[in-house]
């Protein structure tokens, strides 16, 4: 199992198109040897947990600037959970406030990165996160 | 420049007698860096002398204000006569709270409104759509029908203050909705001002809201500037803008160039779909600039951007109205040279993105708050924006004389350099068969998510700092007060609609809508259509998927 290269869904929910972090991350995760599928923006969360299961990935990766962070990221865990993929890794990033971060760690999301958060950061905690996982 | 044969035999000895000095120098102190490059990665030389603009001339690429080639600005007077328009971007929860915020800043001596509408409003859905789940009234108003646009401008003079609206996909509804409040209100269309940002290339390019495909949606785009030069003469109809592609990651250049083609593909498509002449709707082109954090790069791209527009207009379009030649702009500062760590530190750097918007000749201005980083500006921090303006244009004697840097070799040469690249990227895109082609292509797109790429590779190598992200970070948490909007504000919202879908005549929405699918279809200008169902009521959504339905729906195709 350790051939198998990690497998990345960098995907944008709700109507906010601020797409440059979540553009840069997918590229991130491409030069350091992930499989990535970036959804684009303007995802529904049902499309969202959808495609995860369909690509069978290990971690979801949410970027949201608009404020909907504190329904959508929830939402897809929910629906995650809904099909039975709870061993799918839920992250996310973009402008979260960090007086949300309690409700969104409640809810399932297992890690949150805002600006300024380095992106070999990001890709070791990926690593070691997916490692622990499988 | 003209530099007499003496002048340019002393600069040029004395030149190589710097740089041998030079040279010996950086033995004993070496430079902190091996390159000195703007944020957008251009090199800098150490000294710039006459001999890096001595193929000038200054009667053709420099010349006076109010002359071609406009370099330094467009009208005669600069800002003695009149300040730049303080025009502060602002929008939040319902009509009710933006009016309140709207009417402070004008007591507070803002001089232009400027309206930022939540996602579901951009992105043409109604507050009650499945798709705006946790978005009604996040980052900007939600307007659905035109009860909450009336509740939006209510106590505002329409026929005194000037409105933009930054609204793409849907800007024709909007733009609709204010030309019928003004009816209501008596004021009539010719004495309405403002500007509805209407750009969908760059939305495309970067922004990314967006409905319906490119080329239906540059349509609707020609409509309202055909409307416009008919019944709106003071409204500026498109405001072509580089912001939002700078935000997205591109380089200044990159800004300039992009920004410029999609006018010249607006103006190609005008001229082509509704056969106006070149002057009848050119004065009616506004445009929009980031203000980034590199001062003297980004005074030099405003000062090239009206270079080349003058150019374009004239030999391209052959326009002969000095008007449109003119590329009027409005400037904001940059976004995402804010910080979330230590903001405080925002402050400066927005001051200094100001300064450089006034210094480039901007006649319209929004300074970004502290806590942008962080959420919607509280109202102590756009404030503290509003006076950043009002201490540049009151203090600091900047507004005294006209494009002060002029003459400068090193601006000057900055300014060719960068007006040079953008007119390879121009000629590039010509050759792709025009802007739509290539964003179809995804040419900008990629080079855009290029050059993020490459600056966030910079901030982690430190090539490039931020200060207290990559250097001189400190632990201590600088608390600020945080704006929030309450998740009830949408249910309210919601009933506002549904009360209203109760209480209209359904049988005049319907046919309203009708009429604007006929519009659609036969290609005719859906403006008089879309007042005409505004009025009846008919909300947002409703005639946004009439568009849907008739030109369909574009999806992101999510490149990187």
């Amino acid at each position: 199992m350790s051939d198998r290269k990690i497998r990345v869904l960098v995907a944008k929910p709700g109507l906010d198109g601020h797409d440059r972090g979540a553009r840069v991350l997918a590229r991130c995760f491409r030069d350091a040897g992930f499989e990535v599928i970036y959804t684009g923006c303007h995802q529904t969360p049902e499309q969202v947990a959808a495609t995860a299961i369909q690509e069978d990935v290990d971690l979801v990766g949410l970027s949201c600037l608009s404020g909907a962070h504190r329904v959508l990221f929830p939402r897809v865990v929910e629906l995650l959970k809904e099909k039975n993929a709870t061993d799918i890794i839920v992250i996310g990033g973009g402008i979260i406030p960090e007086q949300d971060f309690p409700m969104l760690y409640d809810a399932g999301i297992q890690a949150i990165f805002t600006p300024g958060a380095s992106l070999d950061t990001i890709v070791e905690w990926i690593r070691k996160h997916v490692a622990n996982h499988s | 420049m003209y530099f007499s044969d003496e002048t340019q035999k002393t600069s040029h000895e004395l030149t190589r007698k710097w740089e041998d000095d030079v040279q010996k120098a950086l033995q004993s102190n070496p430079d902190q860096k091996e390159r000195f490059a703007t944020v957008s990665d251009l090199d800098i030389s150490r000294l710039y002398t006459p001999e890096d603009i001595k193929d000038m001339d200054f009667g053709r690429d420099i010349g006076v204000p109010g002359e071609f080639p406009y370099l330094r600005g467009n009208q005669v007077t600069g800002y003695r006569g009149r300040h730049w328009t303080f025009r502060m971007f602002s929008g939040m929860g319902s009509a009710q709270d933006t009016n309140a915020r709207w009417l402070m800043l004008l007591r507070e001596g803002q001089t232009g409104l400027s309206t930022a509408f939540d996602f579901p409003t951009l992105m043409g859905y109604d507050s009650d759509s499945p798709r705006s789940l946790g978005e009604v009234g996040k980052c900007g108003v939600a307007i659905d029908t035109l009860e909450d646009f009336l509740a939006l401008i209510d106590g505002i003079p329409l026929d005194q203050v000037t409105t933009s609206m930054t609204i793409n996909p849907p800007a024709t509804v909007l733009w609709a909705m204010y030309c019928a409040a003004a009816d209501i209100k008596g004021v009539p269309l010719s004495k309405i001002g403002g500007t509805i940002q209407n750009d969908m290339l760059k939305e495309f390019i970067a922004q990314k809201t967006f409905m319906c495909p490119p080329e239906p949606s540059v349509k609707l785009i020609s409509d309202t500037v055909e409307f416009g030069a008919k019944y709106v003469p003071r409204w500026n109809t498109i405001s072509i803008s580089g912001y939002h592609i700078r935000e997205a990651g591109a380089t200044a250049i990159q800004e300039l160039a992009f920004t410029l083609r999609d006018g010249i593909e607006y103006v190609e498509d005008v001229i082509r779909r509704k056969k106006m002449d070149v002057d009848d709707f050119a004065p009616n082109l506004s445009f929009f600039f980031n203000s980034h954090i590199d001062f003297f790069e980004e005074i030099c791209k405003m000062r090239a951007a009206r270079r080349i527009w003058a150019k374009v207009m004239r030999d391209r379009f052959g326009a002969k109205n000095p008007r449109s030649l003119w590329m009027r702009f409005h400037t904001q500062t940059a976004g995402c040279s804010l910080t979330a760590q230590q903001p405080y530190n925002n402050v400066v750097r927005t001051a200094v993105e100001a300064l450089a918007a006034v210094l480039g000749g901007t006649q319209s201005l929004h300074t970004n708050s502290l806590d942008e980083a962080f959420c919607l500006p509280s109202d102590h921090a756009v404030e503290v924006a509003l006076r950043t303006q009002q201490i540049l244009a009151e203090e600091t004697g900047v507004i005294n004389t006209m494009d002060p840097l002029a003459g400068s070799y090193f601006i000057e040469a900055l300014t060719n350099e960068i007006e040079g690249k953008a007119w390879e990227y121009i000629e590039k895109i010509d050759a792709m068969g025009g802007m739509i082609a290539a964003v179809e292509k995804g040419f900008p797109q990629m080079e855009i998510a290029d050059s993020a790429y490459k600056f966030q590779r910079q901030i982690e190598s430190k090539e490039k700092i931020m200060v207290g992200v990559n250097k001189y970070v400190t632990e201590a948490q600088h608390v600020i007060p945080l704006v929030e909007i309450d998740e009830k504000m949408g249910e309210a919202q919601i009933s506002r609609l549904q009360d209203v879908r109760r209480r209209r005549d359904n049988r005049a929405v319907l046919q309203s809508l009708s009429d604007i699918r006929t519009a659609c279809k036969s290609g005719d200008n859906v403006m008089p259509h879309c007042i005409g169902a505004v009025k009846n009521l008919a909300s947002l959504q409703e005639i946004c998927d009439v568009y849907r339905d008739v030109y369909g729906e574009y999806r992101d195709p999510g490149l990187y």
